[in-house]
């Protein structure tokens, strides 16, 4: 019985079905890659990912390579966790604000807990990838000073 | 002088709220139903069109049949409608065009729930966890207080509300609660108490929060020429009006503009009133975040003014505003789509004169307001004394 590492805890957190629609997105963050839906009639990119562009209802659509930075929109500092994340309590989550004008949902990973002092709406942040289980990879969003 | 109506709620009535052990779903609906039957002079065979709305303990897709069944009824028209805490509202509105239309003489609106004691608090807050999108907002571990906890730092970052403004809202509600002998919370409250409770969701503490509750409600709306038997006085339905800008919070247009401002101005314009005239308002009070916001959306207070003239008194009787004046979702009751109901019922009451210790005098003009999901779906009403 001794010898062997403990098992890697199994994560609990409620994980993405990708559709035909979202694939690209959430093949991209395995690969380390933030994907937007961009409308090739409009020339506006969307969040999040569906079949047509919600601007213009075009169908014509190409996935890009998203910079990665941002800013926070809003943010709430969460202490009653949600069903997989009671062991992260307090955790913020985050609507951040893509360079390229979309706005979609994260959290923000920092080094020290989280407080209205040190997390603030407008505060620059830049995309890191969590592979939360061997299938699934997270997008997630990090301070930048 | 009121505009020519055509539909008035004839019949309003709430089962006791809080907790209710041995209490069922349908057995809540089937009591409600009962008893706004018997205040709008009706049997139940006279029914002839039925709203119900939906259930988180005995959820079925087609609840207005399971109802219709249980209570032994067999009405020409029935739908369920689901559009969160705007449902009590949404069936009003939509009672309000069956009747106007000529399909219903008589429209039984009911909802009810037992989520107190019919399901464990875990399993009710997972549940409506799942309002989030599943992909792009669900493993992000979002909650309810959380998805409002976000617009409650936007507001405060672009308006400059302050958390004791949100408190401000809390403790109005729990003050006219008081006042209420069927109200759940029966303890005061001032700002210090809200600002040290239990952090739920950052900014958000544990009295920004709404109750969990068993109850149900229901309504009966009439047509002009059926209302003229009515009991009581008529609670006429002047003016309604809906907009809804998205449902998840990651495609709302604006975190800190929504869609009660235009569904308020249809309603105040199909009634030909402003918000000034109104006398008293029964406004969806999710949160402290989600009255605070639509008070000032609405037209009731300007940007940023709600938090302060609220902690001066506004909200409460005798104020420029009584609002909420059976406590709300905060301090009342809510259970489900039957809580949106608690602020119609109130509303005729109200109307009525038969409010008791919390009557606003000389009440004429009410304004009722549901929203649901996150601030996504709106529905607003103009009543006024038939």
């Amino acid at each position: 019985m001794t010898g062997n590492p403990a098992p890697a805890a199994a994560y609990k957190g409620p994980l993405p079905r990708a559709t035909p629609e979202t694939q690209p997105f959430w093949d991209g963050a395995k690969a380390h890659k933030l994907m937007l839906p961009w409308c090739e009639d409009c020339g506006q990119a969307h969040f999040y990912p569906r079949a047509l562009c919600p601007h213009c209802h075009s169908v014509r659509l190409a996935w890009r390579q998203a910079s990665g930075r941002g800013k926070v929109h809003t943010f709430v500092i969460n202490h009653k966790a949600a069903r997989g994340f009671e062991d992260k309590v307090p955790y913020v989550i985050a609507v951040i604000e893509l360079e390229e004008g979309p706005r979609m949902m994260s959290n923000l990973v920092m080094d020290e807990t989280p407080t209205p002092e040190n997390v603030h709406v407008e505060m620059p942040v830049a995309v890191v990838f969590d592979d939360v289980t061997p299938e699934v990879t997270l997008p997630k969003f990090r301070p930048v000073r | 002088m009121l505009k020519d109506w055509r539909a008035a709620i004839t019949g309003a009535a709430d089962t006791a709220v809080g907790e209710l052990p041995g209490s069922s779903c349908m057995g809540l609906h089937a009591e409600a139903a009962l008893l706004a039957l018997a205040d709008a002079g009706l049997r139940p065979g006279q029914i002839d069109g039925v709203l119900c709305a939906y259930s988180l303990t005995e959820p079925h897709p087609m609840l207005a049949s399971v109802f219709c069944e249980y209570l032994g009824i067999r009405p020409s028209y029935s739908a369920a409608i689901q559009a969160g805490g705007a449902t009590g509202c949404v069936m009003a509105m939509q009672a309000q065009a069956l009747v106007e239309a000529g399909l219903c003489r008589h429209v039984l609106v009911v909802a009810a729930d037992n989520r107190l004691t019919g399901m464990t608090r875990d399993r009710a807050v997972a549940a409506l966890a799942d309002f989030g999108h599943p992909q792009f907002e669900r493993p992000y571990g979002v909650t309810i207080p959380a998805l409002y906890a976000l617009v409650a730092q936007a507001y405060m970052h672009e308006y400059g509300a302050t958390r004791e403004h949100l408190a401000a809202m809390a403790v109005a509600a729990r003050t006219h609660a008081l006042r209420h002998p069927k109200a759940q919370m029966r303890r005061p409250i001032a700002i210090a108490d809200v600002l040290a409770s239990r952090p739920i969701a950052e900014p958000l503490c544990l009295l920004d929060c709404c109750l969990i509750s068993d109850g149900g409600a229901a309504l009966v709306v009439s047509a002009r020429d059926a209302a003229r038997d009515a009991p009581k006085p008529p609670a006429a339905l002047l003016g309604s009006g809906q907009k809804n800008t998205h449902e998840h919070i990651i495609a709302a247009p604006s975190l800190t503009a929504f869609g009660c401002r235009e569904s308020a101005a249809q309603a105040f314009g199909r009634a030909g009133v402003r918000p000034a005239d109104i006398d008293v308002a029964e406004v969806y009070d999710s949160f402290t975040i989600t009255l605070l916001v639509e008070l000032e959306s609405i037209g009731f207070f300007e940007k940023g003014e709600a938090g302060p003239a609220a902690l001066a008194g506004a909200l409460d009787l005798g104020g420029r505003l009584p609002c909420n004046t059976h406590g709300g979702l905060l301090s009342y009751a809510h259970s489900g789509a039957a809580g949106g109901l608690f602020h119609l019922v109130e509303a005729v009451r109200q109307l009525r004169g038969e409010a008791e210790a919390r009557q606003v005098r000389g009440a004429e003009l009410a304004f009722v307001h549901g929203d649901g999901g996150i601030l996504s779906a709106h529905c607003s009403l103009v009543l006024g004394r038939g």
